[in-house]
C-alpha cells in the first residue's frame, strides 16, 4: 500500500473515537460512591451491634465481597460495572468480581485445572504487586523507625 | 479450469454456483436488524450445551444441516468441506463437523475465514475436484470472550472501538453452475500490517488489508467500484469502515455509496450497545448466507464483492507488543452467469 504506517496511524486515530469522559467520570464517581456508601452503612450497622472498629471493618469487607460474588454469579455485576467503570473496579467489590468471574467461567475445565488454576488470572497481578508494594513500604517504614 | 490472472486474483471460468446456503445465529443476532433473514435463531447462548465451545460447534452443525436440507442434499453428497472458526486449533469446526465423516480442510483466517473457505470451495469445484463442496464458519461471543478477553461475568469496560463477536454461523454449498448466485472470481488476501497495536481496535487493524484486497481485485479484473451494486466487508465495524472509505477517497474513488459492512448490518449499534459493531467468523458468514446471497439469487443485487476481513493476532503476540496484521479475501459474486 502506498500509504505509510505513520499516515495510516493518523487516519486511524481520526476515526477511532475515545471514551466520553464527561459521561464516564461522573458515572464512575456516583456508582463508586454508592458502593462506598453501602460499605459505610454496614460499618455503622456492625458498630451499633457492639463490634469494635477492627471487627466491624472486617465484617464490612466480608459483606461487600459476598454481595459482589452473588451479583457476579447472577451476571449482574458486569451490568453495573459497564456503567460504573473504575467506580466498580476500585472498591473491594471489584476485586471480588475479578476472582469470582474466572472461578465460574473456567469451571468447565474442572475444579483443579479450571477454577483452581485460573481463579487468579485477573486478580493475580493485584496480589503480586500489592504484596511487593507492601514489602517495600514495610522496609521503608522499618528503616525510618531506626532514626 | 480456473484461470490465474495476477497478484492473487483467480477467475473462475467453468462457473460455480452457490447451490444452498443457511445461517444459524444466537438470540441477540436474531433480535438485530437482520433477524428475519436467518434460518435458525437460538433461544439462549448455551444452545442446550454445557460449554460455550460445544455451543459454538452445535451452531456450526446447525448451519451445515440447514444448508444441506435447503438444497436437498445428504451429507454424503459433499466431497470436501472447508471450515474454520476463531477457537484455538479450530475446534469449533472440528468438533462440530466430526460426526459427518467428510474430507475436511480446516482453515484459519480469523474473521475472514468465510471468504477464504468460500473461495477455496469454489476453486475446487471450478477445477473439477469434486461435485459439491461446503464452506462453513462460526463464532460464539462467549467462547471468543473467554479465549481472547475476559470471563463473561467480569466487570470490564469495553472501549468505544471494540467490536462484539457475533454468535453466528453460516454455510454455503457450492457446485457446478446451475442458477445464481455465481462465483466469478476470487482474490486471495495478503498479510497487511499497518502497525496497529490496539487489540480493542480490530477495525483499524483490518481496514488496510480490506483496501489492499478490494483495490487489487478491481485492478486485476479491470473493474471499477461502479460495476458493483454493493461491496460488503466483514467485519470492519464503524471505525474500520470509516478508514476504508477514507483510503479509497484518498485514491480518488468513492466507495461510500456501495460499501456495506457485515459488522454494522448484523447489530443495531446504538440499541444493542455493541460499540463499533459486530465481528467474528460467523458475523460475515451469517450475513452472507442470510442476507446477501438470497438477494443475489433474486437479482436484487446483480454484482457484489464479498470481502471478509480478519485480524491475524493471538493474545500472546499482542501481549508481547507485536502489531496486528490484517487480511482480507475477496469473492466476486454475480446474478449473471
Amino acid at each position: 500500500m502506498d500509504i505509510s504506517k505513520k499516515e495510516y496511524s493518523k487516519i486511524s486515530k481520526k476515526h477511532s473515537g475515545s471514551s466520553k469522559m464527561y459521561k464516564t467520570i461522573p458515572k464512575a464517581y456516583a456508582i463508586g460512591g454508592f458502593i462506598c456508601m453501602v460499605g459505610q452503612f454496614f460499618l455503622n450497622l456492625y458498630k451499633n451491634t457492639g463490634l469494635d472498629d477492627e471487627q466491624a471493618a472486617a465484617y464490612t469487607s466480608i459483606t461487600l465481597i459476598l454481595i459482589s460474588a452473588v451479583l457476579t454469579g447472577f451476571g449482574l455485576y458486569e451490568r453495573i460495572a459497564k456503567h460504573g467503570g473504575a467506580g466498580t473496579l476500585v472498591p473491594i467489590t471489584g476485586f471480588a468480581n475479578a476472582v469470582v468471574s474466572p472461578a465460574l467461567e473456567f469451571k468447565t475445565e474442572g475444579y483443579i485445572l479450571g477454577t483452581g488454576a485460573k481463579i487468579f488470572i485477573i486478580a493475580g497481578p493485584v496480589i503480586v504487586y500489592g504484596i511487593t508494594a507492601s514489602v517495600v513500604y514495610g522496609v521503608i517504614y522499618f528503616t525510618m523507625g531506626l532514626f | 479450469m480456473s484461470q490465474f490472472i495476477k497478484d492473487g486474483t483467480i477467475k473462475l471460468t467453468n462457473g460455480v454456483s452457490v447451490l444452498s446456503y443457511a445461517a444459524a445465529v444466537g438470540k441477540m443476532e436474531g433480535d438485530g436488524p437482520l433477524g428475519e433473514c436467518f434460518d435458525y435463531i437460538s433461544k439462549g447462548a448455551e444452545l442446550g450445551e454445557e460449554t460455550w465451545e460445544k455451543a459454538e460447534s452445535k451452531l456450526q452443525q446447525y448451519a451445515f444441516d440447514f444448508a444441506l436440507r435447503k438444497g436437498h442434499f445428504l451429507s454424503d453428497d459433499i466431497d470436501f468441506i472447508f471450515a474454520g472458526d476463531l477457537l484455538n486449533q479450530c475446534t469449533g469446526s472440528t468438533y462440530g463437523l466430526r460426526q459427518y465423516n467428510l474430507p475436511f480442510v480446516g482453515l484459519y483466517g480469523a474473521c475472514s475465514t468465510m471468504a477464504e473457505s468460500l473461495a477455496m470451495a469454489s476453486l475446487f469445484i471450478d477445477s473439477g475436484m469434486g461435485e459439491y463442496c461446503a464452506a462453513v464458519t462460526s463464532s460464539h461471543f462467549c467462547s471468543a470472550e473467554r479465549q481472547f478477553r475476559f470471563p463473561i461475568t467480569y466487570g470490564g469496560v469495553r472501549t468505544p472501538t471494540a467490536q462484539w463477536t457475533a454468535t453466528a454461523s453460516g454455510c454455503c454449498i457450492v457446485g457446478a453452475v446451475t442458477e445464481p448466485p455465481y462465483i466469478k472470481a476470487v482474490t486471495i488476501g495478503k498479510i497487511v500490517d499497518m502497525g496497529e497495536k490496539d487489540a480493542n481496535n480490530m477495525g483499524a487493524a483490518m481496514a488496510g488489508a480490506a483496501y489492499d484486497s478490494i483495490s487489487r481485485h478491481l485492478s486485476n479484473t479491470g473493474k471499477n467500484v461502479s460495476d458493483f451494486d454493493a461491496i460488503f466487508t466483514g467485519d470492519l465495524g464503524q471505525v474500520g469502515s470509516d478508514i476504508l472509505c477514507e483510503l479509497f477517497s484518498r485514491h480518488n474513488e468513492d466507495i461510500s455509496k456501495v460499501h456495506k459492512d457485515c459488522g454494522l448490518m448484523i447489530f443495531d449499534r446504538e440499541k444493542q450497545d455493541v460499540h463499533a459493531g459486530g465481528s467474528g467468523c460467523g458475523c460475515s458468514a451469517s450475513v452472507l448466507c442470510g442476507y446477501i446471497l438470497p438477494r443475489v439469487r433474486s437479482g436484487e443485487y446483480k454484482n457484489i464483492l464479498f470481502a471478509a476481513t480478519g485480524a491475524l493476532m493471538s493474545t500472546t503476540v499482542v501481549q508481547q507488543g507485536e502489531s496486528i496484521p490484517g487480511i482480507s479475501h475477496v469473492v466476486e459474486i454475480s446474478h449473471r452467469r
